[in-house]
């Protein structure tokens, strides 16, 4: 039943893609992403990732489709066609596609018990984390305490993001008004 | 949108259940689903709803740019912070067991510091980049 659903939400979740690359109306595409990223969050409910999917939720969906509605504001809302066919980019699309699938093939099964990401640290983490940190949610556990490093280097791209989109607009806007 | 009566009375109804919520996923996070960057961007999403529905400027009232610039830059502080608290007492940089007499307690009390410093951040870059986005004005401004 579970597979059932995964699937029919990525079935749903192709026919969105392709549906965003005809759609020729900037704001239809913002809107089918949004669909994406929900129906994105939806399937990790169903793979009982729902820290993942809070964050699917909130930023794909939420923030990031605010933010393409405000460029799009900026921007106007039709693409332009293409001057000429892109039959290069495309080519080169389906072979990097196709590699990717190919790398795929090499991974471990789905959920395998033995893939190597769950024999090294993992059954340690999920053995000793409520005796260890006293926290039931083990992401949180691995993400705060046992990752903490991994966790302030991203906190700091965050912040590096922040200010270097902070520097970039308001440089513009000193220049305007001078 | 300001003139749309449905639209702002639902808003202002959202509002507090919004801002609840988001201080529930980042105090719930130990238990439950949820933690420091979600709810950072709950909140950030409070804000943007806000500013959207009652225009920028009445959005900048309730949450001024400076203000956002200081929580952002705050965040990564607390974070390091508690880092560094670990070594002043005597442990490793953001080790938590030694934060407090119990090693439990004390991992109990980094995670919180740490998830606090994430949200601070996460939310404070959502709603200044969105400030900055909707603050440009249409016209093509000289490059």
């Amino acid at each position: 039943m579970e597979t059932l659903t995964i699937n029919v939400l990525l079935a749903v979740m192709a026919v969105t893609v392709t549906a965003m690359a005809l759609q020729r109306n900037l704001f239809g595409v913002v809107v089918l992403f949004g669909i994406y990223s929900f129906l994105m969050a939806t399937v990790l409910v169903a793979l009982d990732a729902v820290d993942v999917a809070m964050t699917e939720a909130a930023v794909g969906a939420g923030v990031s489709t605010v933010l393409l509605l405000g460029a799009l504001y900026l921007t106007g809302g039709t693409e332009a066609k293409p001057s000429r066919r892109p039959l290069l980019p495309l080519a080169l699309s389906i072979a990097v596609g196709a590699v990717l699938v190919y790398g795929m093939l090499g991974l471990p099964g789905f959920s395998d018990p033995g893939a190597p990401i769950h024999v090294h640290v993992a059954p340690h983490y999920l053995e000793a984390s409520v005796r260890e940190t006293g926290v039931p949610n083990v992401v949180t556990a691995v993400l705060a305490s046992y990752r903490g490093y991994d966790t302030l280097g991203e906190t700091a791209v965050v912040f590096t993001a922040g200010i270097g989109v902070i520097a970039l607009l308001r440089r513009r806007r000193e220049k305007e008004s001078r | 949108m300001k003139s749309d009566i449905i639209l702002r009375v639902i808003a202002k109804l959202l509002m507090p259940f919004t801002l609840i919520f988001a201080l529930y996923v980042q105090f719930h996070g130990d238990f439950g689903p949820g933690g420091g960057f979600q709810a950072g961007v709950i909140a950030a999403a409070a804000v943007v709803f806000y500013s959207i529905i009652f225009g920028l400027e009445a959005g900048r009232r309730l949450v001024p740019g400076w203000v956002v610039e200081k929580v952002l830059a705050t965040g990564v502080l607390v974070y390091a912070v508690t880092g560094l608290a670990g070594i002043a007492l005597g442990g490793n940089y953001l080790d938590y067991f030694v934060l407090d007499a119990d090693p439990v307690t004390g991992q109990h009390r980094g995670i919180f510091w740490v998830e606090v410093g994430v949200a601070l951040t996460v939310s404070g870059v959502m709603i200044k980049l969105f400030y900055m986005f909707a603050g440009r004005s249409r016209e093509p401004e000289d490059a």
